[in-house]
């Protein structure tokens, strides 16, 4: 085969002599292509691979981790919670709407293809800076494409985080995750089991959409990335819903024995990896795909990804059972073939063989590289540097407004207006607090999930920052009383074979394991993004990570507002703070750098169990993590959110803009009815965690004082304007 | 009191509606497929919310050719209670047995919203468990909930007090910020000639208990059974 072939498939000289060794000869055309996208970085995480086995996958709650469509953890009384997450980011960098639709489309498809019924999406996103008009355009197609494929299925939309740098301009982060609940014994995994077994197609017809996607996903951005439109899918949101009926109910109905979503590299993927998890092998008659279109080729319509396809292994005395539920819902299966025992992956086309290969040598034959990782010249040099160098700010109140109303802060409603996050009427929490509460009305439980990743941390301190990733999501999930239950990850980063980026991500992954360890929480199930580089200049390390928790029962769940005069405020946790990566940083002075606050994850731990505990003995009114902006940015969206004021009194030993807007891990602010003050007090002096009471609710003013100096003064009236209003401001 | 909840392909508020009836108001309830030529039992058929058909030539412009949709048209002349939730308005509008037309929001963008709306008019089977000017807080989420109809049309409307809600503020004060989709004069929600016939574009299914933020939705759930016990009682009487 001509020595271009292969690399113009992504391929290395060495991967291809691999691919010859593993198959005993030279790959025809068809199957070149499909060792090309079942071999790129998308599919097989060969740079990932190593660093991934660092995450504790298992735990007492754990059914499945990492490895099939989507994780699953029990939540006890015969349920389990389903959850993945997933990027899509090079299609919407090219295409916004129908780049975050289809991210949509996928991560649900993985959901029920398990055999969930979906409950909820959340979302991660990341754009550059919205005075650019290519910002505000893929800013704007992101949202409504979100929106577009959410609202039709009817799930909802219930929480998310949206940040903006300049790294992320032509790059912007997509990651879409998906929650679902299912009775344990309807699990069904994606394996072609049972020689004889018969292969079915159903959902939309094959076209020549997102061709290559996966080998799209897994380069850098450039000029000409504009050209590879095509490789972008388009999404049937309608169609998706009646995938999504027929599916539940054929898997319900126990009709089939294995399913599998068609994703990124199509039906290459679906056929390998269903044999290769089974051990099996797969025979397939291409012409029974129903195309879209004439002419297509062999290896087009084994590579296609178009949308809204599910592949089902089917007993054969079951095959009438499941045509007539998809008949029903106005589908049409088709059966391409059967399993068999011989481990190899066969396709005919007009009578002739195109395709023999070994599955588990197509999924899972990949090389694992362990690129070398080099710490890169910026770490040490921006460590060193020291926020407090820089001169004192005088007007509390200015750098307050400012905060509020920079588009990191401020209030993401013009965002989440546009999902529907009522739909199934099972939101108990929206989106807007710490986590979102989904309730599940057959067992009385609750489900919080919430997803966090702070770029701006990790490009500092990559351990850390991977550390302080997975301790925000599991203590925004304890901050409305859930017990965090399992985690899925988003790993979002530039090119690893560059070695400082791959020193990031070995990095990040290491702090992000022991976060993971030290918490109990394991991570069932997520996805690695790399080559998120335009023209050569990377994303900050962006890890993302999606955290679900449980409540017993949904109506212990606790909210970040102030809802009642007089109530005490307490901070519970932590001292440490730093301005280092602080909101304070970017927005006042326009920096990024400086060392952040440590985290002590024995102590996060315990934060974290006193909070449930107080929560789930009512002994609170509200509950809100410090985060960016810190302690006035944490008191402000606390005031926001139930609409009355603060008078805090509060003694600062050091700088006031380090007390005001230092940012640290571990820190909480609650809110306490008076009578109940001292015994939430004591409790948490006896657990450890250091307790400061620091003001009451009261008025329509946010007034913090330290000693007899005015900080800040403010209505909560302005600050409501700031809050509300910026992205009214920006994009119309 | 029977109510029938139909589900074209796309439907995605028919399980809302069926919870809100079966497990709030405590009433038999059932689903009704598009496919189903027969309304025979049903004393109230919702349409509900969702993208039938995908909503992608106009919304609810496919719903109203299907096999279910001449068997409301008679349900209808017959007397019977339909009710239309949002997509289910849009495919009443669509089909003729309401009034006027819903364009996209003025805003081109969905929104997904707690609403303020007045009840224009409680002598209805749809609201006579509200009073007159009672402000009642349902969410909206739609698209396309931006409600028109020619001047004539709209004069005979309001001589007929057809116009149901009409979206205000939270002190029932009708403000041009508190109509969130660009309806003509502010309205939320019409209903036919003989009142038997509404459509609305807020969603009272979702304003059932008060832990989803809202419980006035259950005064349009509990007119229909009041309308429905009193003719009951004329009936037996």
């Amino acid at each position: 085969m001509a020595e271009q072939s292969w690399r113009q498939l992504g391929l290395t000289d060495q991967e291809y002599a691999m691919i010859i060794e593993q198959i005993g000869r030279e790959p025809n055309l068809v199957e070149l292509n499909m060792y090309s996208v079942m071999w790129s970085e998308h599919c097989s995480y060969k740079h990932s691979q190593s660093a991934l086995k660092q995450f504790p996958t298992s735990g007492r709650r754990v059914i499945q981790g990492p490895g099939e469509n989507a994780g699953v953890v029990d939540i006890g009384d015969g349920w389990a919670a389903v959850f993945k997450i997933e990027s899509h980011n090079h299609p919407s960098a090219v295409e916004p709407y129908q780049g975050a639709a289809t991210g949509v489309g996928g991560i649900l498809r993985d959901i029920f293809t398990m055999g969930a019924q979906p409950v909820a999406f959340l979302n991660s996103l990341r754009f550059g800076n919205l005075e650019d008009a290519r910002g505000r355009y893929l800013f704007d197609g992101v949202i409504a494409g979100i929106g577009g494929y959410g609202n039709c299925v009817g799930i909802p939309t219930v929480g998310g985080e949206i940040y903006f740098e300049d790294c992320y301009q032509g790059n912007p982060l997509v990651n879409a995750m998906c929650v679902g609940i299912m009775p344990l014994e309807r699990l069904v995994l994606g394996k072609a089991v049972g020689v004889g077994n018969l292969i079915v197609l159903v959902g939309a017809r094959t076209g020549r959409d997102g061709i290559h996607g996966v080998t799209f996903a897994s380069e850098e951005l450039s000029q000409a990335s504009e050209e590879r439109r095509p490789a972008v899918q388009v999404g049937d949101p309608f169609l998706g819903k009646l995938l999504l009926e027929a599916t539940l109910e054929v898997i319900e109905k126990k009709l089939v024995v294995g399913v599998q979503d068609l994703g990124g590299a199509g039906l290459t993927c679906a056929l390998t990896e269903t044999a290769a998890r089974a051990g099996s092998g797969i025979t397939v008659e291409l012409d029974r795909v129903p195309l879209r279109e004439a002419g297509m080729h062999p290896f087009e319509i084994l590579t296609s990804e178009s949308q809204e396809r599910m592949l089902l292994i089917v007993e054969p005395d079951q095959y009438k059972a499941v045509e007539a539920v998809f008949r029903r819902w106005e589908l049409s299966p088709a059966v391409l073939g059967k399993v068999t025992a011989d481990g190899q992956v066969i396709a005919r086309f007009k009578g002739e063989e195109v395709v023999r290969v070994p599955a588990a040598s197509v999924s899972g034959g990949a090389p694992v590289y362990n690129p070398e990782a080099q710490e890169p010249e910026y770490f040490k040099r921006l460590a060193s540097l020291d926020p407090l160098d820089l001169p004192a700010v005088k007007d509390f109140n200015k750098a307050l407004i400012s905060i509020l109303s920079s588009p990191d802060i401020a209030s993401k409603e013009w965002v989440w207006r546009r999902y529907d996050f009522m739909v199934r009427t099972c939101t108990v929490q929206g989106p807007g607090g710490d986590a979102a509460v989904i309730r599940h009305r057959e067992s009385g439980k609750g489900l919080a999930m919430a997803v966090d990743g702070n770029g701006r941390y990790v490009y500092l301190n990559p351990y850390l920052g991977g550390m302080l990733a997975v301790a925000e999501a599991t203590r925004n999930v304890s901050c409305v009383g859930a017990e965090p239950i399992g985690i899925t990850d988003c790993l979002n980063f530039g090119n690893p074979e560059k070695p400082e980026i791959y020193w990031q991500f070995k990095q990040a992954v290491a702090g992000m394991a022991e976060a993971c360890r030290v918490l109990e929480v394991p991570v069932v199930g997520g996805n690695v993004s790399f080559y998120n580089e335009v023209e050569g200049e990377a994303i900050y390390p962006t890890p993302v990570v999606g955290a679900v928790g449980l409540l017993d029962h949904y109506e212990m769940q606790a909210k970040s507002a102030f809802v009642q005069e007089g109530d005490i405020i307490y901070l519970l946790g932590a001292k440490e703070v730093s301005l280092g990566g602080s909101q304070f940083l970017k927005k006042i002075h326009g920096q990024l750098y400086g060392k952040m606050a440590g985290l002590n994850l024995n102590l996060e731990k315990q934060l974290q169990n006193l909070l449930r505990y107080l929560i789930s003995e009512k002994l609170l009114q509200s509950a809100h993590d410090l985060a960016d902006g810190g302690l006035a940015v944490a008191l402000a969206e606390s005031c926001l959110a139930g609409g009355s004021g603060a008078i805090i009194k509060y003694n600062c030993t050091s700088r006031p803009e380090l007390e005001l807007f230092g940012e640290g891990p571990s820190r909480v602010l609650v809110s306490v009815s008076p009578e109940l003050g001292e015994r939430v007090k004591s409790i948490a002096t006896e657990s450890g965690i250091p307790v400061e009471e620091i003001g009451i609710v009261q008025g329509d003013l946010l007034q913090i004082t330290s000693g007899s100096d005015s900080l800040i003064e403010m209505k909560i009236a302005l600050m409501e304007r700031a809050y509300r209003e910026v992205f009214t401001w920006i994009m119309e | 009191m029977k109510f029938g909840v139909i589900v074209f392909p796309g439907s995605n508020c028919d399980l809302d509606a069926f919870h809100l009836i079966r497990d709030i108001l405590q009433q038999p309830v059932d689903y009704i497929s598009h496919q189903t030529a027969d309304l025979a039992d049903c004393d109230a058929v919702i349409l509900p919310g969702g993208f039938s058909y995908g909503d992608y030539l106009r919304s609810g412009a496919i719903a109203r050719f299907s096999k279910i949709m001449p068997k409301v048209a008679e349900f209808a002349a017959r007397g019977g209670l339909v009710l239309g939730i949002c997509n289910g308005f849009q495919v009443l509008t669509e089909a003729g047995l309401l009034p006027g037309a819903l364009y996209r929001n003025d805003s081109l963008q969905f929104r997904c919203q707690q609403v303020s709306v007045r009840v224009e008019n409680s002598d209805t089977p749809f609201t006579n468990a509200a009073s007159r000017g009672a402000v009642l807080k349902i969410p909206i989420a739609h698209g396309d909930g931006n409600y028109f109809a020619p001047p004539e049309l709209l004069q005979q409307m309001e001589k007929n007090r057809q116009i149901l809600f009409r979206y205000t503020d939270e002190k029932g004060k009708t403000r041009i910020d508190a109509n969130p989709n660009g309806s003509l004069d502010q309205i939320a929600g019409v209903c036919n000639e003989t009142g038997n016939v509404a459509g609305m574009m807020p969603h009272p299914e979702r304003a059932g208990e008060l832990i989803l933020g809202s419980a006035d939705g259950l005064f349009i759930f509990k007119s229909i059974l009041n309308h429905f016990l009193s003719k009951e009682a004329v009936k037996h009487g």
